[in-house]
């Protein structure tokens, strides 16, 4: 089979290309641009037959994804990080009118401070949204997904939104080989969409998204797009099949590398979990008996799925690449929560907090965590939270303070009696 | 202009396409606004409507609607009616729906919408030429919420937000100049007090492609505080006080189309509502009352 070397974000264009996308609204931001750009590129050139507008918010974009879909036109559309947030509001908006269409978010930390790298904080904020979501972390599943997204997204038995999501700078600027299905199979894999779906017709008025009186219509409509999203867990693996039939290529609920035997269990999702993997390996060739679970579908959560399959594990570091402020790592909490239900197989869970705003996650790091978790398992007491910061790091970070200290003291914004003992203090501590 | 099909009040439809019993107050001034407009354009329109008042015309599972409705946000009206015009255009290009399918869409807002969260979205709208109709029923206010003070409130009027002696210290903001500055296919002004001039300026709206904006003065009893009857009397007032211009703006040209000599004075128009009501008890206030003819003054010697 032939490869082609693409960057994520060109992979992902890739499926919506391949998934032969109708309407593209669109809005730029770093580090997504580059999908728009591409699909852009080939609607001009006559090589894509789609229309693409480029509207004036993420909100707006949002809004008309969900309206075209809602209208029954195929509808892609991407976005990242401050993007995703502008839209929240729409984005539980258009999960409601149970408008399928996929959105590819390009993880990037949220601001304040402000920075382009990525974290997962962006697209769990749209964790509780209606939107499904695909965690990726090669461009090859990228590409993948967006498909599988589709056949998901417009099955009967969910009609959801689904975000693929992949990794800003690790995963949207990185080449990798990748095979790009040929058109045929992907229009076998996935038909044209259900022209019965077309809505706001003369002939057939309906109206979408009304409002309704009191709890009751209220509970029942948003339970209902709550077991759409729990039917998209068997749909899922339905379409997984049908892909692999396809394509020859497997992507199941999560990836389990070398998790058979293992006592220790990385839990982790995104481009990071492939430093994990190479972790795996090191610490296998030592001796030591460890795997690795990465959540591909984290919306809905398979949550007796996982559970099976840590069964037998004795530990799990679950790496947290996102922070909720004031409770910590958002895996962490709901893998404990999935586990809390099955007795039988509980591990140890150790929690960290690795990689926010792009930071790395070193070899040597995933060896102390494999440590720190197989002493927890063999206690049977888990340690407090960590982040993973170096004290190297901590040396660097003090040197910019003492550089934005001087400045300060240079525009005379800090009193000298302050200054004076402002300073000892910073330098006292850790 | 073309032939009009309403030349007398006897052309206008007499039982309107749009249902009754809904949950507006007694005497909305911005239903009667819509139920004129609803008859002109007809039931093959799907309206996209921004949180205000009317999002409850549509409430599970009633809607007076004959054709279909989508609400979205308060911003995002017109984004919605983009994503839905560009579907239509796409299924009916692809031949997925018969041509005889294909619906107008039909933006239905408020002014808070209109004039303040939702400007950018119209403002795109109109750059990228979208083929919509824009209906905005302006009741000077936020009134789903209760009449706080919007940027469509006039001044001095009492808001849940601006009860203070002298009402509101802002101005009302200049929505139809800032549309007509971007240059869309048509603009006008409508009162559903006056209903023959209305329904030829939706006639005329309906027969352009492009953006198409549409700004009603809406008289709100509730938020305005005066009876419902008072409703159509208070819209003319509005009119003959020189207070709500009639006017439309085709290809940058504005043409006023209904000017009212002598007009009356502001007075008239404000004292029959509650929110004005500081202006004359406990004691009047000529500085601020003369203040407001003097703008509307200054508004109709620019014109005439
Ligand atoms: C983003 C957002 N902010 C606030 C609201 C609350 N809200 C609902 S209706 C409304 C007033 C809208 O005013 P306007 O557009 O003038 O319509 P009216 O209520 O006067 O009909 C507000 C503030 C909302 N729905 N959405
Ligand atoms: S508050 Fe005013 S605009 Fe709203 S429904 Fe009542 S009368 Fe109509
Ligand atoms: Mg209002």
């Amino acid at each position: 089979m032939t490869r082609t070397l693409l960057t994520g974000n060109a992979a992902a264009a890739w499926g919506a290309r391949l998934a032969r996308a109708e309407y593209v609204p669109a809005f730029p931001i770093t580090p997504q641009t580059e999908i728009i750009e591409k699909l852009g590129g080939w609607i001009d050139a006559g090589e894509m037959d789609g229309r693409m507008v480029t509207l004036e918010s993420e909100h707006s974009m949002i809004t008309a994804a969900g309206a075209a879909a809602a209208a029954g036109v195929r509808v892609f559309s991407a976005t990242s990080s401050q993007g995703l947030l502008y839209g929240m509001e729409m984005i539980y908006t258009v999960a409601g009118w149970r408008a399928p269409f996929v959105l590819v978010n390009v993880s990037r930390g949220l601001a304040t401070p402000l920075t382009l790298e990525s974290d997962h904080n962006d697209v769990l904020a749209a964790r509780d949204s209606g939107f499904l979501q695909i965690h990726c972390s090669t461009c090859q599943e990228v590409l993948d997904s967006v498909l599988i997204a589709y056949r998901l997204a417009e099955d009967a038995r969910v009609r959801l939104p689904v975000i693929v999501n992949l990794d800003g700078f690790y995963l949207s600027f990185t080449r990798e080989p990748v095979a790009i299905p040929d058109p045929e199979t992907a229009r076998r894999f996935l038909p044209p969409p259900d022209p019965e779906r077309a809505h706001f017709r003369a002939s057939r008025p309906i109206s979408q998204a009304v409002a309704v009186l009191g709890g009751g219509p209220y509970s029942y409509f948003r339970y209902e797009i709550h077991r759409a999203a729990q039917n998209a867990l068997s749909v899922y693996g339905e379409v997984a099949d049908a892909f692999a039939a396809a394509f020859g290529r497997s992507h199941g609920l999560f990836e389990s590398y070398r998790t058979d035997d293992a006592e220790i269990v990385f839990f982790m999702m995104g481009s990071f979990a492939t430093k994990a993997k190479a972790a795996v390996d090191c610490l296998r060739a030592d001796g030591w008996s460890a795997g690795l679970l990465r959540p591909r579908l984290l919306r809905p959560y398979p949550d007796a799925e996982i559970a099976a399959a840590l069964a037998g594990t004795r530990g799990v570091a679950v790496v947290d690449q996102n922070l909720s402020i004031g409770k910590g790592g958002v895996l962490y909490t709901e893998l404990a929560s999935a586990l809390a239900a099955r007795r039988d197989a509980s591990p140890v869970l150790v929690s960290f907090i690795g990689g926010l705003g792009g930071r790395d996650i070193g070899a040597e790091e995933f060896f102390e965590m494999a440590a720190v978790t197989r002493k927890a398992a063999q206690e049977g007491r888990a340690p407090e939270p960590r982040l993973l910061y170096t004290a190297t790091e901590l040396r660097e970070m003090r040197k910019l303070q003492s550089i934005a200290l001087r400045e300060r003291h240079q525009i005379g914004e800090i009193p000298p009696a302050r200054r004076a003992s402002a300073r000892p203090e910073r330098e006292e501590r850790p | 202009m073309t032939e009009t099909a309403f030349r007398r009040m006897n052309d206008l439809p007499s039982t309107h396409l749009l249902g009754g019993g809904t949950a507006m107050c007694a005497g909305c001034g911005g239903l009667q606004a819509i139920q004129e407009v609803y008859d002109v354009l007809g039931k093959n329109t799907v309206f996209v409507n921004a949180a205000g008042c009317m999002t409850l015309l549509s409430i599970y599972p009633f809607t007076p609607f004959r054709g279909s409705w989508l609400y979205t946000a308060m911003a995002s009206a017109p984004a919605g009616a983009q994503g839905v015009r560009d579907a239509l255009d796409i299924l009916v290009e692809k031949g997925r729906i018969p041509p005889e399918e294909n619906v107008q869409v039909v933006v239905l807002t408020g002014d808070g919408a209109a004039y303040g969260m939702g400007v950018s979205a119209t403002s795109g709208a109109i750059d990228r030429n979208l083929d919509f109709l824009y209906i905005c029923y302006d009741n000077e206010g936020y009134g789903n919420t209760g009449q706080q003070y919007s940027e469509a409130t006039p001044h001095a009027a009492r808001t849940a937000t601006s009860s203070g002696p002298r009402g509101y210290p802002g101005y009302k903001k200049d929505l139809f100049s800032i549309w007509a500055a971007h240059r869309p296919a048509y603009v006008a002004t409508v009162i559903g007090a006056e209903p023959l001039d209305l329904a030829r300026k939706i006639e005329t709206a309906a027969r352009v492609r492009g953006p198409r904006l549409i700004l009603a003065l809406a008289p709100c009893p509730t938020g305005w505080d005066f009876e419902p009857r008072d409703t159509i009397e208070i819209g003319r007032l509005a009119v003959r006080t020189g207070v709500w211009p009639l006017k439309e703006c085709v290809d940058g040209q504005v043409v006023h189309t209904k000017v009212r000599r002598p007009r009356l004075p502001v007075e008239e128009y404000l004292k029959r509502q509650g929110r004005f009501e500081h202006l004359f008890a406990p004691e009047r206030k000529p500085e601020i009352l003369d203040e407001i003819q003097a703008r509307v003054d200054a508004y109709w010697q620019r014109v005439e």
